[in-house]
């Protein structure tokens, strides 16, 4: 099945850029990244601190399957109403470096939006191992189902 | 982890992508693929030893000469390595879609 997320990552670049087209008003896609229930909701999140404003903070805590807790946290730059936010993204106690995020909010007809993720990370390095940990993560998972598969035939 | 190995670093370089699209063209000898390089030739050998370790390129011997092929299946397993990522946040965006057309119509 076509993705309508698109993910723009160059060779030997330390950006990626990710697209995508809703079918929301721009109002409600922008409301989705700003309401703490909201992004609760979708991002599969608790929301321990959003300040919606230039040079606030916000804080994300998600629970891991095992029970762990993973910290996410950042400063907002700059925020423009149904526009753009400008934000910086970390997670806590791991070795990956701050990333940088442009946001960028637009209305495409009354009905239909568009959201472009500009990030910028620390070096080419930390983006390719960034964008390889759901592909790392899938081959894990399929490691760990084939090793019970085995488990259960010993 | 034998970097060397890795897929991703060995297309990171801006030479060795020369060189693979050269031989996806056509298979040729360590000396035509060098001779299409002002890079001198034991970098262009240590290239293609990268290239070859890490399965872009096989080596197949024809008489006294051995020619580079390239393997389109490993460069397939690059193309797909993004997807994981893609899908990652194609799910998340799906999520916020349905949530928000449902806050809709609430409304």
């Amino acid at each position: 099945m076509e993705m309508k997320t698109k993910i723009h990552a160059e060779e030997g670049k330390q950006e990626i850029v990710i697209t995508r087209d809703f079918d929301l008003p721009l109002e409600l896609l922008f409301k989705a990244y700003v309401e703490p229930e909201i992004i609760e909701q979708w991002m599969g999140t608790k929301v321990k601190k959003l300040e919606n404003k230039k040079h606030g903070g916000y804080q994300f805590e998600t629970t891991d399957p095992k029970g762990n807790k993973h910290i996410f946290n950042g400063v907002i730059h700059d925020i423009i109403l149904n526009t753009k936010i400008i934000r910086t993204f970390e997670m806590e106690n791991t070795p990956f470096a701050v990333q940088l995020e442009f946001l960028e909010f637009e209305k495409l007809t009354d009905d239909t939006s568009k959201l472009r993720m500009h990030v910028i990370y620390k070096s080419i390095a930390l983006r390719d191992q960034i964008l390889k940990l759901p592909f790392a993560h899938g081959i894990n998972m399929a490691h760990n189902q084939l090793q019970e598969i085995v488990d259960n035939i010993k | 982890m034998n970097l060397r190995r890795d897929v991703f670093q060995a297309i990171a370089d801006p030479t060795r992508r020369a060189i693979l699209l050269l031989v996806a063209s056509q298979a040729m000898t360590a000396g035509t693929i060098a001779s299409n390089f002002d890079t001198a030739r034991p970098t262009v050998s240590k290239h293609l030893q990268i290239l070859t370790e890490c399965e872009l390129l096989t080596q197949e011997q024809s008489g006294r000469e051995i020619y580079y092929h390239f393997n389109p299946n490993k460069m397939k397993e690059i193309a797909e390595w993004l997807i994981p990522f893609a899908k990652m946040w194609d799910d998340r965006f799906n999520k916020l879609e349905n949530i928000m057309k449902k806050y809709k119509s609430k409304k």
